[in-house]
């Protein structure tokens, strides 16, 4: 993916003034027809065949435009570049805004390629200099050969402080037809790479009537994802699916297209506009790949309905075995843990923990529960309801009381949004807080979560990646005085609602999933296995 | 399944240099051979219940896993032999392979082990372990000068025992008494202990007093190292001392007689993996994060 091709300038300002064409004729409301679809893909495809080609000098160059552009490995890729440094300079530098759209090329034609160079190059030059120097070049054509490394980028959402990426991002929105939301209110420093929206200005409202692009499920869903009405890790993902399923049924393949191919398409401006009311979760972007994963392998000669049945199905047994059974086989190992005379401490309202504590109370085990609420959620009230209603005895508490009761606590039972790859925790903010006192108390502190919750993401700390509440959540009115009414007047206040937190695996001492007990060290062990079944 | 006990124990009298677990390993192959059940499902619902009954003659942890792992390891082959006796031939041909593979990882144990034994060192252990014994073997015939100090290892004494087997093999041996390991811990260089169970989050279950062994070498600083064989790893998750199952912390005699279990003395304690630095097993040296990793891939 890192690789970046240069070729002749002038076909670079053809495929510019094209595209502008393309996207000057889009009309309001109206998708890109048939043969500007062709055009662009024609297009795409003899850009491919002249880069093939045009092989002379953007042997080096390429080394040097690698170098530029944000790769992992190769520093050493810029000692040979430096040698035939006059030719590229103009390329890259007219190749960067652009490169961002050039389709990477197969690994294994550029390594051939390049070797054959460097052997040609190693034949005519002499000299221990120059030998000294393709050592040093063909050290980093090595390590692709074994490393291979993959440029991750950035996702979108934690770039809001880039304007490069925001242009980007507002281009793509554009070309899906999709509402950008802007972003509210005084951000703090550190997280300003983070976006905040309000909860007044849904992003609904921007959309004109009758909806053409998106589909009438999945703006409900979207609203209802923004205004909080669908709130939790399952709630959310099992909304997708649902939602899904609904514009799956209302969908019909267009004549000339495969479902496989024109489905997912379609599905990608749902996505963005989905994550514009309210960033996606990891459960959701799992589900998402799922569902992308069998769309795609839908075989070309199945009929219409019967695809749509299939996906039916596959939506219907992945809502089932992961979200449903999964908790079930949770529940079960869970209840081997919770003995008579237990006082469980849960925090906020995770619909797992609600679950098992009401198996564990109807096969007749002896406990009572402390539910720990913060602001300005208050979830916990709710958790209290379900829990009371089954006849559990509960204490309620908020977080600031947390040391005055853990010494009665003999277990802690948490949630999680996501369990990342390095084995860090990401629940609701607050999580981490409850972990690190009961551990200092010695108290087991216990994580529930399904697998498809697990993520291959890896984070350290909460700052990176996390999602911004709206602000005005935080100001309350206590005896008829709203004081931080006008907080936006103080140039230098800043309300911060923060949603996740991150969790080290050392406060933690045992994940129960789907699959068993395991220690939070060995997610990495599961996502390799899921892996290698999938 | 009585002639199956007096099996096990007549093994275990003849050589009490097999573990437990092994021996129970080996009657239940001799019971596999002279099963006479029509199914597999029968077979297998026969061969839980020799599991169950042998641990009612001996409670040890090590004795629940061997069992399982064992009917494990001759199930996991593809058993789509229409006849069940070839079927039977199988498993027992694939007992008779886990059986000689389990009786070699004492010594590749030792061999892995003794390595991290320095000329001069002076090595702590808890009551008797023949694991312990033969890593300590093995560094003695490499020519190492060390010297060992041994826990009495309270009720039985097991301590004294390991004393003497050491001190036949000419390695200086001290036995202190087990309110004396903070005294001591400050001399020695590293401790070495047995296990009679590795639980799945990487900690083990041992005598009693290991625990506490454990937690006075953290506060000093010094390397905990468990020495265990792959046939010791079983399927529990003990959060803490008390989560650990009844039926391992007493014997299976008093579990039987005794009503209010609360006024006997526990043999085994559990410690944590936080205070474990390394565990040797024939499946290599492993962290204690990596034991759930070998976990999942024996049992999954």
């Amino acid at each position: 993916m890192g690789d970046r091709l240069t070729t002749s300038t002038l076909l670079v300002t053809e495929e510019d003034e094209k595209k502008h064409e393309i996207i000057g004729a889009k009309g309001e409301g109206k998708e890109l027809t048939k043969e500007e679809k062709q055009r662009l893909r024609k297009e795409k495809k003899q850009h491919k065949k002249n880069k093939k080609d045009d092989r002379g000098p953007p042997e080096k160059e390429k080394e040097k435009e690698k170098a530029s552009v944000p790769a992992p490995s190769k520093p050493a890729t810029q000692s040979p570049a430096h040698k035939a440094a006059p030719v590229p300079v103009n390329a890259s530098a007219s190749e960067s805004p652009v490169a961002a759209e050039k389709p990477a090329k197969s690994k294994a034609e550029l390594r051939a390629e390049r070797r054959a160079r460097q052997d040609s190059e190693r034949a005519s030059k002499q000299g221990k200099k120059e030998g000294g120097q393709q050592s040093t070049s063909s050290k980093p054509k090595a390590t692709p050969n074994e490393l291979q490394p993959v440029v991750k980028r950035l996702p979108d959402h934690v770039q809001v402080d880039d304007p490069v990426a925001l242009k980007k991002l507002a281009k793509k929105l554009e070309r899906q037809q999709v509402p950008l939301r802007s972003d509210y209110g005084y951000k703090v420093s550190l997280f300003s790479h983070l976006h905040q929206y309000s909860r007044k200005n849904p992003p609904t409202q921007q959309i004109s009537i009758p909806v053409t692009v998106i589909h009438p499920s999945i703006v409900r869903l979207g609203l209802q994802y923004s205004q909080g009405i669908i709130a939790g890790s399952n709630a959310r993902s099992v909304a997708l699916l649902h939602a899904f399923k609904q514009v799956i049924q209302d969908y019909s393949t267009p004549p000339n297209e495969e479902l496989s191919r024109d489905l997912v398409n379609k599905l990608s401006p749902y996505i963005s506009f989905l994550s514009q009311c309210r960033p996606l979760s990891a459960s959701m972007g799992n589900a998402i790949k799922y569902i992308k994963k069998e769309i795609s392998n839908i075989p070309s000669q199945c009929k219409e309905e019967e695809a749509k049945r299939i996906l039916q199905e596959c939506i219907d047994s992945y809502i089932n075995e992961k979200i449903i059974l999964a908790s079930e086989a949770i529940s079960k190992y869970a209840i081997e843990k919770i003995s008579d005379g237990d006082v469980i401490l849960v925090y906020g309202c995770s619909s797992l923990v609600n679950h098992i504590l009401c198996e564990a109370f109807e096969k007749q085990r002896k406990f009572r529960v402390i539910v720990v609420d913060s602001r300005p959620r208050l979830e916990g009230r709710e958790a209290l309801r379900r829990l009371v209603k089954k006849g559990i005895r509960c204490t309620y508490v908020l977080i600031s009381a947390l040391s005055y009761i853990l010494p009665e606590v003999s277990k802690v039972f948490l949630g999680a949004h996501a369990l990342l790859a390095n084995g860090y925790v990401m629940s609701r903010v607050g999580t981490s807080q409850i972990a690190l006192v009961a551990k200092a108390y010695n108290v087991p502190v216990l994580v529930c979560c399904e697998t498809y919750k697990f993520c291959e993401r890896v984070q350290t700390d909460s700052f990176v990646s996390n999602e911004l509440d709206d602000p005005d959540d935080l100001i309350v009115t206590r005896n008829g005085k709203t004081h931080l009414e006008n907080w936006q007047t103080f140039k230098s206040l800043g309300l911060l609602n923060l949603v996740y937190d991150v969790t080290p695996p050392d406060f933690v001492d045992l994940v129960i999933t789907d699959l068993g007990m395991i220690p939070c060290t060995s997610v990495p062990v599961v996502l390799r296995v899921k892996n290698v079944d999938q | 399944v009585d002639e199956n006990q007096s099996f096990r124990f007549s093994q275990w009298e003849e050589d009490p240099d097999v573990a437990s677990a092994v021996a129970a390993i080996r009657s239940l192959l001799e019971f596999l051979k002279r099963d006479q059940s029509e199914t597999i499902l029968g077979l297998r619902e026969n061969m839980t219940k020799a599991i169950q009954r042998l641990e009612e003659t001996d409670s040890s942890v090590a004795v629940s896993s061997g069992g399982e792992l064992f009917l494990r390891f001759i199930s996991l082959t593809s058993l789509e032999h229409p006849d069940l006796s070839q079927c039977k031939n199988v498993m027992i041909e694939r007992g008779e392979l886990f059986l000689k593979k389990i009786s070699l990882s004492r010594g590749k144990v030792g061999k892995l082990c003794h390595t991290f034994i320095k000329d001069g060192a002076k090595i702590l252990t808890h009551s008797s372990s023949r694991v312990v014994l033969k890593v300590l073997e093995n560094a003695a015939a490499d020519n190492k000068r060390f010297t060992v100090y041994v826990t009495e290892s309270q009720p039985d004494s097991a301590g004294k025992l390991m004393a003497q087997k050491l001190h036949n093999l000419n390695i200086p041996v001290t036995v202190v008494l087990d309110a004396a390991v903070g005294y001591i811990m400050e001399k020695v260089d590293l401790v070495i202990v047995g296990a009679e169970g590795v639980v799945e989050s990487g900690g083990v279950i041992n005598k009693i007093g290991t625990y506490q062994m454990a937690v006075c070498s953290k506060a000093h600083n010094k390397p905990f190292y468990v020495v265990a064989e792959s046939f010791k790893f079983v399927r529990l998750y003990p959060l803490n001392q008390q989560d650990v199952p009844d039926r391992f912390k007493y014997k299976a005699d008093i579990l039987k007689t005794v009503k209010d279990l609360n006024q006997e003395h526990p043999m085994i304690d559990y410690t944590p993996p936080s205070l474990i630095t390394l565990l040797f097993t024939d499946l290599g040296v492993l962290t204690p994060s990596a034991v759930s990793d070998e976990l999942i891939k024996l049992y999954l």
